[in-house]
């Protein structure tokens, strides 16, 4: 159903309405307003800057690939087969939804870091470690992420008729062939939407990174990290960089809305 | 249009009911806290009432102490702290935060509070302090000098440059001319000093009091270089204090040879 245009408002409805509205967007136009637009060319042309947005695009992209690569299968996994403690694994699953990245970051140190439980082995058997390092930065991304796009994936698929699938089986196809020929072209819409929500999620995220990968120019150091840091002594530079950020996540936003999440509906 | 009115009119009521509460709110808080300054003026009046104190991240043992030292030696009264990086401090202070004492670890933080005049007295320099290489328990790397930390395959992190402890380290580093690639640079010092503690890194340059803090989960060794950039840490009483009088008493404290010698068993430097 379309909504009315024109139609009235009741009064109690719309003054909260628009004073929500004020709330949300007033710290947004009140960036706008103190950025400094004169010396924004200065201030965004440094290297540092380019090194951290380049960082930035790179490790959300990958770590979208990955969330791609292990998320499908297993939203697969939790919306078409049934097995004991499904409900429980959904909702771990999708923790890190809820959990402070913070302590994503610490857990994830605790697992993967140098002295981690797994991490101790890869160490003394591989020689690898993995805070500190870019592959660090992707990781955090991808744990913060990637159940934005199970929840997405898992959604579409519990919508989605199985019926075909079936019909596939009837004529002889093995499941994996059901899942690669009907089932992925089917949710493609949902996977789209799924994979820009958390790559949006992987280009912001903080706490999880500085935590687990720490801070390095141009090896660690992702667009949030560089506007945290420069606040603490170059406010302006910190503006800018929030700026450029707003506005990679705005034309995100604004693709998701026109192209996939509609065609969800 | 003759229903909308009462409607609306409904609707300025609650509103104008919520604004009174909050006002009434807002003036039972500052009636509180607000009354002390003016009402004990006297020598003789007893203290009272809750001193609120930012202090750095790096002075929480020490002033934690001070502060039960404080609230037993004139009871009635309480310190409340509040421990972050100097830096975030400074810019709540100035954004109206009500504090009555700060106590900044860097005289370039402080002035980020007197260059607003929000402060009530000069600051006074009351401890010191400098770098040490924090290490793990029994310095398995055989770490001894600051050179060492340039070794291949030492994993190294360093404060900052943006936060006092970096800015220290980053002068110690360019004035000796000793090249360190550590593997990041942490936002403050504590979480520099962690990354030691879980043994992500083999070595970090931290200040000397947070070493200590740290017990024996980390073991520190100390270097020549370190002289070269010693952090000053101020202290005043800020200009909207709350309790000015209590905060007179808790300054007069830190500076005291008491204060003195619990700054300088946490490992501060006098000034």
């Amino acid at each position: 159903m379309k909504p009315r245009r024109g139609a009235t408002v009741p009064l109690p409805l719309l003054t909260p309405a628009l004073l929500g509205l004020a709330f949300l967007l007033l710290p947004l136009l009140a960036l706008l307003v103190r950025t400094p637009w004169r010396s924004l060319p200065a201030l965004l042309t440094t290297p540092e800057v380019w090194d951290a947005l380049r960082l930035s695009l790179l490790c959300a992209t990958a770590a979208t690939a990955v969330s791609l690569l292990l998320g499908v299968p297993l939203a697969w996994l939790l919306a078409r087969v049934d097995f004991p403690g499904r409900a429980l694994l959904r909702a771990l699953v999708t923790l890190p939804l809820v959990l402070p990245p913070v302590v994503g970051g610490v857990a994830l140190l605790m697992a993967l870091g140098r002295n981690g439980i797994v991490g101790k082995w890869l160490d003394q058997w591989f020689g690898l470690t993995l805070p500190f390092t870019t592959t660090g930065v992707i990781l955090a991304e991808s744990f913060v992420a990637m159940p934005f796009l199970i929840i997405s994936v898992e959604g579409t698929l519990r919508a989605a008729d199985p019926r075909y699938e079936e019909a596939a089986a009837t004529l002889g196809a093995t499941r994996f062939t059901a899942f690669r020929r009907i089932t992925l072209p089917l949710i493609a819409p949902g996977i789209a939407a799924g994979a820009v929500l958390a790559w949006a999620r992987a280009l912001g995220e903080f706490g999880a990174t500085i935590t687990f990968a720490g801070n390095f120019p141009g090896k660690t150091q992702t667009m949030p990290l560089a506007v945290y840091l420069a606040l603490q002594n170059n406010p302006e530079s910190a503006m800018a960089l929030s700026l450029v950020l707003l506005a990679v996540s705005i034309a995100v936003l604004a693709a998701l809305r026109e192209n996939w999440l509609t065609a969800t509906n | 249009m003759t229903r909308p009115a009462p409607r609306t009119r409904r609707l300025l009521q609650v509103t104008g009911a919520g604004a009174a509460a909050l006002l009434t709110l807002g003036a039972c808080s500052s009636d509180s806290s607000g009354s002390s300054p003016d009402s004990a003026p006297s020598a003789s009046g007893k203290l009272s009432g809750t001193v609120t104190v930012f202090a750095a991240a790096s002075l929480k043992e020490s002033f934690t102490a001070l502060g039960e030292q404080f609230e037993k030696a004139h009871p009635g009264t309480k310190v409340a702290f509040s421990f972050a990086g100097s830096d975030s401090l400074a810019a709540s202070i100035t954004g109206g935060a009500p504090a009555d004492v700060f106590a900044a670890a860097s005289a370039k933080t402080m002035a980020l509070v007197t260059g607003k005049k929000a402060n009530a007295s000069a600051p006074v320099t009351f401890a010191r302090n400098q770098l040490e290489i924090a290490t793990l328990p029994g310095n398995p790397e055989k770490i001894t000098a600051l050179k060492d930390l340039t070794k291949p395959g030492l994993k190294v992190a360093l404060c900052d440059k943006s936060v006092p402890c970096g800015a220290a380290a980053d002068k110690i580093l360019t004035t000796t001319g000793v090249k360190v690639t550590p593997v990041s640079y942490e936002q403050d010092v504590k979480s520099a000093l962690t990354k030691v503690e879980l043994k992500e890194v083999d070595a970090a340059l931290v200040y000397k009091t947070d070493v200590h803090a740290a017990g024996d989960k980390v073991q520190g060794i100390d270097f020549p270089e370190s002289s070269q950039a010693v952090n000053d840490y101020p202290i005043a009483l800020l200009k909207d204090a709350p309790n000015a009088t209590a905060a007179r008493a808790f300054i007069a404290l830190v500076r005291s040879a008491e204060g003195r010698t619990t700054l300088t068993e946490a490992g501060f430097l006098q000034p």
